[in-house]
């Protein structure tokens, strides 16, 4: 009897958890697979046999949309752009964390790691407002020392520029201190070596700080990057894509086509495409790496 | 790398400073506007304090918008976030301290779900909790969001370096899995699991987009979607927008600022040099 119960106990643990996550996460990747080959939508949901499977349509139709287009290249700007911004701007921080006294290394922290707990929706709404052309406190600011008003959310490549600063301002929290744990376990004696051997504090940050933390920036980069790819909140309640499409994403193009137009197998097919780019990326830091250690 | 001398000091905390600064003021510039009369707020040149201090802003949200209703919501969400929670513990428990049939498939399973995206899954989940009768319902919120494959890796990670010899001794003084369970094994995890009770609350207080997708109506809306609501309908009316923007965001930063000595400090961060 004992034994019995006892090969039974970690499926009572494990169960609950394994079933949810199967139904909502395991079970969804096979159906999205599945109906990116159909032109399922709303008629398809209401009466299945409405439903077609329509083989490679929906990806051939994917490389033709503007929109769709658009959306890959506006996705690519916030990488190219934000990602570097992201990754440099936690580094510094927590370079400069490591050099201050202890108490204020811990306040400083706090205040930079607060952007990454808040609520998006709201954080974007007071963006919205600090980026308002008429009344907003940035124009007021330039006005000040005599600058033109900008439009921040207004012309398509600024609006994507206020997004990106935006979204590296919230995200240097957990970036930041990955960093930090790394700069701490730098054994001290090689910074000792290197200043009785004369070396100036460039040469310390260029052949010690950094070759020793190659693996937390492999890591923050990786991460900031799949992050990165998936924008979404910020042009959603922000700018909505706009200004023509001008700040749409591959995540928010996903949205749209799912819940705003019901298009649901072109909407899974479309998250696919952004499935292989988010596993090619990764794949090429893990190749750059791999011949970086050579 | 350490500073040579006070001048340099002096410039490290200056530009630490000032940038603690520029994180800050969206913030600030958020509370104190919010308490600011719908004329101040659009004022040119804008007053930093508000000249007559108003908590009109926030008495709207509760009376002529349905902010109570969207807190409420909220409130059940992140009740059912920790009733998640303790799933996923159980589950790193069961991964990390048994031995079974299966053990490898279920276990790569967790795996692989961590690594897909939500875009793709966003959608499938809709058309399955469709197919259950579940969408504009609060059940079709929470059960999506209930397990999160990360967690339970983070947690099997952490049980596993509990010792087996531990749990057998209980075992041989008669003492159930279940109250092993609650009774050895949780106050055992209480140094991760502290982290994870902090880290899942402010997610689903956060939460944003799936409850966006499964409500079509205002009476399942959450904090965040009822705040996206509001900035559609009340475009320039900013006092009201950063009030409900300080609503959302306030209580996580007193949560925050309270336990900030667990997140920040004891950020799982090993292995990672």
């Amino acid at each position: 009897m004992n034994r019995f119960k006892n090969n039974l106990t970690p499926y009572f643990f494990i169960m609950p958890a394994v079933i949810l996550l199967s139904i909502f996460s395991f079970l969804p990747i096979i159906v999205s697979l599945g109906i990116s080959f159909t032109d399922m939508n709303l008629r398809g949901l209401a009466n299945w046999s409405t439903i077609n499977f329509i083989g490679f349509d929906n990806f051939v139709q994917l490389f033709q949309d503007k929109v769709f287009l658009k959306s890959m290249g506006n996705t690519f700007i916030y990488v190219i752009i934000g990602v570097p911004m992201a990754v440099i701007s936690s580094f510094v921080i927590a370079y400069l964390l490591k050099l201050v006294s202890d108490w204020m290394s811990t306040t400083f922290r706090v205040i930079y790691y607060i952007p990454s707990v808040t609520n998006i929706v709201a954080i974007a709404v007071v963006w919205s407002f600090l980026y308002n052309q008429e009344y907003g406190l940035f124009n007021y600011l330039l006005s000040l020392v005599n600058l033109d008003a900008i439009p921040w959310l207004e012309d398509p490549f600024i609006a994507k520029l206020s997004l990106i600063a935006m979204a590296v301002w919230k995200s240097n929290g957990v970036s930041m201190l990955i960093f930090l744990a790394a700069l701490q376990s730098i054994p001290k004696m090689y910074y000792e070596a290197a200043d009785i051997d004369g070396a100036n504090r460039w040469q310390k940050l260029f052949k010690i700080t950094l070759p020793s933390m190659s693996f937390a920036t492999f890591f923050v980069v990786v991460t900031t990057l799949i992050g990165w790819l998936q924008f979404f909140e910020e042009p959603f309640v922000m700018t909505n894509g706009g200004p023509l499409n001008g700040t749409n994403s591959l995540a928010l193009f996903i949205y749209q086509e799912g819940f705003q137009y019901s298009e649901f197998g072109y909407g899974a097919a479309a998250s696919f495409v952004l499935f292989i780019i988010i596993i090619l990326a990764t794949l090429l830091q893990f190749k750059l790496r791999k011949s970086e250690d050579k | 790398m350490d500073l040579k001398n006070n001048f340099e000091r002096a410039i490290v905390n200056t530009v630490l400073f000032i940038g603690g600064l520029l994180v800050s003021l969206p913030f600030v510039w958020m509370i104190l506007s919010s308490l600011k009369n719908e004329r101040e707020v659009l004022s040119i040149p804008p007053t930093l304090f508000p000249n007559a201090p108003t908590f009109e802003h926030y008495i709207n949200l509760f009376t002529n918008l349905n902010f109570d209703v969207y807190l409420v919501n909220t409130l059940i969400i992140v009740f059912f976030s920790m009733v998640g929670l303790l799933l996923n513990t159980m589950a790193g428990y069961g991964f990390g301290k048994f031995q079974f049939k299966g053990k490898e498939i279920w276990f790569a399973v967790v795996l692989l779900t961590m690594m897909i995206p939500g875009q793709v899954t966003m959608i499938p989940t809709y058309l399955i909790l469709n197919e259950a009768g579940l969408t504009n319902s609060m059940t079709g919120i929470i059960l999506p969001g209930l397990i999160a494959a990360f967690n339970i890796f983070l947690i099997r990670q952490f049980m596993v370096t509990i010792p087996d010899d531990l749990i057998e001794a209980a075992r041989l003084d008669g003492a159930g899995e279940l109250y092993i369970f609650f009774k050895l094994i949780i106050p055992l995890a209480k140094p991760i699991l502290a982290v994870q009770v902090i880290l899942t609350f402010i997610g689903s207080w956060n939460s944003f987009l799936w409850p966006l997708i499964i409500a079509n109506e205002e009476r399942l809306y959450t904090l965040s979607v009822g705040l996206a609501l509001l900035q559609d309908q009340n475009v320039s009316n900013y006092g009201l927008q950063m009030a409900g923007s300080t609503f959302m965001v306030v209580p996580v930063l007193i949560i925050f600022i309270i336990f900030q000595k667990h997140i920040v400090e004891g950020f799982n961060v090993s292995g990672i040099k």
